[in-house]
C-alpha cells in the first residue's frame, strides 16, 4: 500500500469566492447550487474561511461504522468510494465522519462526498486563487518504497540527524552499481564505513583522506571504465572536507571533468570532531573555535559559497538541495547522476545539524525549511546548457531573524550582526539573480 | 487441542474493528474468529433494508472470504461459543471442542429480549436481529394484512415502516408514553408519530401488552385496558439483552451488571479477557457509571480499543466514555440525535420548531459545552457534533452563531481543528 493524492486547501489565500463549490455542484449533479457540492467552504474573511471535505482517510472511520458494506477505500486510488446501490441512507457514516467529509445531500436524501474526479479534481481547477491544490503525497515514498536500501540497518546518527535520511535515499536512487567514498566527517562516522570489519553499506565504499576525496574517487571509476563495467562513482563529504582542505583536488578533478558525482552535506562546520568551524560556517554562528563571550561573538567572516565557486569550474551539473525539499532534490539526484556518466556532477545539500546548531531534535526539517524560506540558502541547478536557475524561488521571503532564532547558535546575535546577515541574504540573492539573468540572456 | 494467539467471538462490527486492529500491530500472530451466525459478517443495523427487499440477503455482507484468507484469520462460521474455563484459557463450544487462546475477545453482541407475557411461548412471532430473521419477516411481511409491533423503539419503528408500506395495516404497541423513547423527545416524537398516522399506522403509547393466544389469523393480542388486537404477523422489539449465557462455571467470574464490566482498555474482570459492544457495559461519557450504549459506532470504538489492548500496540488511547447517537430515516424523513437526552442540572436547552416546514431542533448546553442535539427533518452531521461534545469544545463565543446554524458552525469549528 502507497500513499495517495490529496486535495489540500490553504485557508490563507482563500477569498470564499466558492467557485470550487460551483464547479463541484456543476460536475457531480449538473447544477451550480452550491449546497449540493461536495466540497463546503465555511467561516468568513475576518475569521478565516474552513474547509469541509472528505480526507479520503487512511483508516476511515465512515467505512467502519457503515452497516451495508456500502463504503471502502480503493486500494489503487485511495479513494473512499460509496456505492450508491449498496447504501441504505441510514446517515451513520456521517457520525463517523469528525470533519462532515461525507453528508447528507438534501435534494436526493442520500449522502454524497468526494470522489476525487478521478484524479482530477474540478474543484482543484475552479480555484482562482491556488487555494486547493492537489497535493502528490508521497511521490517518493511510492516509487522509492520498494528499492533496496543499501545502508546497513541502524546508523549511529545524532538524535534528530537528517543525513540518514539523505544516505538512504541516495544510495537507493543511484543503486547497487555504485562505489561509494566517504571522507572523513559524519557520514562515516554515522556508520557507512562500519563496524567491526563489515561495511556499514551493501556496496563498496571506501574511506580516503579529507585532501584525496575527489581524485582517488576519479582514479576507481577510470579504472571501472577501462574494464568496460558502468558504475557510478559517487562521494558523499562533508562541507569541511570539501571546501578547505580537500578543495585543491575537488578542484582538480571539476576541472578535469571526472565522471563523478560528488554530494556536498552542509552543515556548515565540522560537526563530527567537535563543532569546529569551516569556511561554509556563516558569519556570526557560534562553533567551537568562534566562541561567544565577551570578546568574540561567533565567526566574523562569511561563509564561502562552494556551490557557486564549483558552476566556475563550468560543470556538467551543479545543483543545491535541501532535505526539507525531497522532490527537488530528487529532481536534481536524477539529473546529476545522469551528468556523472558525461562529466563531473556536483550537488551541494543543505543539512541542518541538530547538535551542533543548537535546535530541537524534531526541528530539523523546520529549520532546513526556514533556510529557505528566507533565502538564506537558495535552491537552484545549473548546468552547461541550461545556465543557472532556481527551482524553488521565494518570492516573499520571511525576514532572516525567522530562520536566526530557529536556533541556538545565533542566539547571542547583536542587532548589527543580524543586520549584517540580513543585508548578506540581499546581496548573495541578488548575486545569483544576476547569474541566472545571464544564463536566460 | 487448537490454540490461537488471538481468539475473537462475533462476527458484527466490535468483532471486525478489533480484527483491524490486531492485524495493524500484528500481522502474523495467529487469529481466529468464531460466530455462532451461520453467514458471512454482516451488520444487524442492515436488516430493516432486507425486510424490506431493499438490500438483498446475499449483499450485505462486511468481510468475504478472500478477506480472512488475506489476513490470515481462521473464520469458524456456525460454532457457538458455549463455555469459558478461564484459568486455562480455554473457550468451549457448543459442539464440545476447545480452543486455547492468549487473548479473548468477547464481541457477541446482544439478542432481542423476550417479554415473559402470559401465551408468549404458544403463539408464533418474529424477531429482528439476525440475517434469517431477516429473510423470514421479509417473506412472511408480503402475505400480511393485519400486523403488530411491539415496542416502538428504532427496530419497532424500522419494521413497522417496511409492514406500512407492504400493505398491511400495522398496530405499533409501547408500553412508554411515546414511541422512540430514549431515543428522541417528546416533540420529535410526535412528528415521528404524525408520519407514521399520516401513512395509516395505529399507534397505542401507554398501552402494555398483558395476554397472548393463538387466533385463526395468528395471535391475539389482550391489552392492558382490555381491548384487544388480532394479528396475523406478530413481531416482539422490546428490547435487547446482551449475549452472556457463555459465562457459566468458571466463566461466572466475569463481573457483570446489565452487561459484561470492562475498563477504557475493553478488559474484563478475568485476565486475558476482553468484551466489547453490544455484550459490554462501559464507561459513560456523562459520568464515570458503566452504561450500556448499544449503538453501532460504539461498538466499533470499543472493538478497535480492545484489539488494540489486545495485540499490545502502544498507540492505544483510553475510551472516553459512550454517547448515545441515533440517525433514524423514516418515510423519507431523518430524525437526528446526539448525545444526552437528559438535560444535566445547570444546563440549558434551546428549541426551535417550525411547523409548516417540521423542522425541529433542540440544542443542551452545559456550562458552554454541547451536551446533546437533536434535529428532525434539520440536518447536521452528527460525527461533527459528536466530536463537539468528546472534545468539550467551548462553544459559549459562538453561541449565537451555533444556535442559527449548527451545521455550518460546527462545520467550521472542526475545521478549524484540523489545521
Ligand atoms: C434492526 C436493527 C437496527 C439497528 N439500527 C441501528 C442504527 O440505526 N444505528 C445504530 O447505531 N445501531 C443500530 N442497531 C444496533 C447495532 O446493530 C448494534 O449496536 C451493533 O450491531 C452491535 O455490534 P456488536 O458487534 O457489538 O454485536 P452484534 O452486532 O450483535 O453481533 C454479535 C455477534 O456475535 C455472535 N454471537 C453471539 N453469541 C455468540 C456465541 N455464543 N458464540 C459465537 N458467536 C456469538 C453473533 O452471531 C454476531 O455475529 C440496530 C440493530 C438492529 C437489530
Amino acid at each position: 500500500m502507497g500513499a495517495y493524492n490529496t486535495i489540500a486547501f490553504d485557508a490563507a489565500k482563500c477569498d470564499g469566492c466558492g467557485d470550487c463549490m460551483t464547479a463541484c455542484a456543476e460536475t457531480k449533479v449538473g447544477a451550480g447550487d452550491s449546497a449540493r457540492s461536495r466540497i463546503q467552504i465555511g467561516g468568513d474573511a475576518a475569521n478565516g474561511f474552513e474547509l469541509a471535505l472528505c480526507r479520503q482517510c487512511g483508516d476511515p472511520k465512515c467505512v467502519s461504522v457503515c452497516p451495508a458494506g456500502a463504503l471502502g477505500k480503493d486500494a489503487a486510488s485511495g479513494v473512499i468510494a460509496w456505492d450508491a446501490s449498496k447504501c441504505v441512507d441510514c446517515l451513520l457514516c456521517t457520525v463517523g465522519c469528525a470533519y462532515a467529509g461525507i453528508a447528507l445531500d438534501e435534494a436526493t436524501g442520500r449522502v454524497a462526498k468526494c470522489d476525487m474526479c478521478e484524479g482530477n479534481p474540478a474543484c482543484v481547477t475552479a480555484c482562482p486563487h491556488d487555494a486547493l491544490k492537489l497535493v502528490t503525497t508521497s511521490r517518493i515514498y511510492n516509487e522509492v518504497g520498494n528499492w533496496e536500501d543499501l545502508f546497513a540497518p541502524g546508523l549511529a546518527g545524532c538524535q534528530g540527524c537528517n543525513t540518514e535520511l539523505l544516505m538512504r535515499h541516495t544510495l537507493r536512487r543511484v543503486g547497487p552499481d555504485t562505489v561509494l567514498a566517504t571522507p572523513p566527517g559524519c557520514v562515516p562516522g554515522m556508520g557507512s564505513v562500519g563496524f567491526n570489519g563489515t561495511t556499514g553499506t551493501k556496496v563498496p565504499v571506501f574511506h580516503p583522506l579529507l585532501t584525496n576525496t575527489a581524485p582517488m574517487l576519479a582514479g576507481v571509476k577510470r579504472h571501472y571504465k577501462r574494464i568496460g563495467r558502468e558504475i557510478t562513482a559517487l562521494a558523499i563529504a562533508g562541507d569541511g572536507g570539501a571546501s578547505d582542505v580537500g578543495f585543491q583536488s575537488l578542484s582538480g578533478a571539476a576541472e578535469r571533468n571526472e565522471q563523478i558525482l560528488f554530494m556536498v552535506v552542509d552543515n556548515e562546520g565540522y560537526m563530527n570532531t567537535g563543532m569546529q568551524r569551516s569556511s561554509c560556517t556563516p558569519y556570526g554562528a557560534w562553533t567551537s573555535t568562534t566562541p561567544v563571550g565577551e570578546a568574540t561573538h561567533g565567526k566574523t567572516q562569511d561563509a564561502k559559497n562552494l556551490p557557486l565557486i564549483m558552476v566556475n569550474h563550468r560543470c556538467e551539473y551543479v545543483a543545491t538541495a535541501s532535505t526539507a525539499y525531497m522532490e527537488d532534490f530528487y529532481d536534481k539526484l536524477d539529473k546529476a547522476i545522469a551528468a556523472s556518466k558525461r562529466g563531473f556532477a556536483y550537488l551541494h545539500v543543505y543539512s541542518p545539524c541538530t547538535t551542533g546548531w543548537r535546535f530541537p531534535t524534531d526541528q530539523n526539517m523546520e529549520v532546513a525549511r526556514k533556510a529557505v524560506e528566507t533565502n538564506f540558502v537558495m535552491l537552484w541547478e545549473y548546468s552547461r546548457a541550461g545556465g543557472l536557475h532556481f527551482t524553488r524561488p521565494v518570492d516573499d521571503p520571511l525576514p532572516v531573524t525567522e530562520y536566526l532564532k530557529a536556533m541556538g547558535r545565533f542566539r547571542h546575535l547583536s542587532d548589527d550582526q543580524i543586520s549584517h546577515i540580513q543585508s548578506k541574504v540581499v546581496e548573495n540573492l541578488g548575486f545569483v539573480k544576476q547569474l541566472a539573468h545571464v544564463a536566460k540572456a | 487441542m487448537e490454540q490461537t494467539k488471538y481468539l475473537v467471538v462475533g462476527s458484527s462490527h466490535a468483532a471486525l474493528e478489533a480484527l483491524t486492529a490486531i492485524r495493524m500491530h500484528d500481522p502474523d500472530g495467529s487469529l481466529t474468529l468464531l460466530t455462532r451466525d451461520p453467514h458471512l459478517p454482516y451488520s444487524p443495523t442492515v436488516l430493516p433494508y432486507v425486510v424490506s427487499g431493499r438490500s438483498a440477503p446475499d449483499n450485505v455482507f462486511l468481510r468475504d472470504e478472500s478477506f480472512f484468507a488475506a489476513q490470515k484469520i481462521s473464520l469458524k462460521r456456525g460454532k457457538a461459543l458455549k463455555a469459558l474455563h478461564s484459568s486455562r484459557n480455554t473457550a468451549e463450544l457448543a459442539d464440545g471442542s476447545e480452543i486455547t487462546y492468549e487473548k479473548l475477545l468477547l464481541a457477541t453482541g446482544a439478542s432481542p429480549a423476550i417479554p415473559p407475557i402470559p401465551g408468549i411461548d404458544q403463539v408464533s412471532y418474529h424477531v429482528l436481529r439476525t440475517l434469517d430473521d431477516a429473510t423470514q419477516l421479509h417473506a412472511a411481511m408480503k402475505a400480511s394484512k393485519q400486523a403488530v409491533v411491539m415496542g416502538a423503539g428504532l427496530v419497532g419503528m424500522h419494521a413497522a415502516e417496511n409492514l406500512v408500506k407492504a400493505g398491511a395495516k400495522v398496530t405499533i404497541v409501547e408500553m412508554a408514553k411515546q414511541l422512540t423513547d430514549g431515543y428522541f423527545d417528546a416533540t420529535a416524537a410526535a412528528l415521528i408519530e404524525q408520519a407514521f398516522t399520516d401513512n395509516g399506522a395505529t399507534i397505542l403509547t401507554g398501552s402494555r401488552v398483558v395476554k397472548l393466544a393463538p387466533s385463526a389469523v395468528g395471535a391475539t393480542i389482550t391489552l392492558e385496558s382490555g381491548a384487544t388486537l388480532e394479528a396475523d404477523l406478530l413481531l416482539v422489539a422490546t428490547g435487547v439483552k446482551p449475549n452472556i449465557d457463555f459465562l457459566v462455571g468458571e466463566g461466572a467470574a466475569v463481573e457483570r451488571d446489565k452487561g459484561i464490566l470492562v475498563s477504557e482498555r475493553m478488559q474484563t474482570s478475568v485476565p486475558n479477557v476482553y468484551a466489547a459492544g453490544d455484550c459490554a457495559q462501559a464507561k459513560s461519557f456523562y459520568s464515570d457509571t458503566k452504561v450500556m450504549n448499544a449503538i453501532l459506532p460504539d461498538a466499533a470504538e470499543q472493538g478497535r480499543i480492545a484489539g488494540m489492548a489486545m495485540a499490545g500496540d502502544p498507540g492505544i488511547k483510553d475510551y472516553p466514555g459512550g454517547i448515545p447517537v441515533n440517525t433514524y430515516h423514516f418515510f423519507g424523513r431523518h430524525a437526528i440525535s446526539v448525545g444526552l437526552s437528559k438535560v444535566p442540572e445547570g444546563g440549558e436547552v434551546v428549541t426551535r420548531f417550525d411547523e409548516a416546514s417540521g423542522r425541529y431542533l433542540k440544542v443542551i448546553f452545559h456550562e458552554g459545552r454541547l451536551t446533546g442535539i437533536y434535529g428532525v427533518n434539520e440536518f447536521f452531521d452528527a460525527g461533527v457534533m459528536s466530536q463537539l461534545i468528546l472534545r468539550r469544545i467551548d462553544l459559549a463565543p459562538l453561541r449565537e452563531r451555533f444556535l442559527a446554524e449548527p451545521m455550518k458552525t460546527g462545520r467550521e469549528i472542526m475545521s478549524r481543528t484540523w489545521r
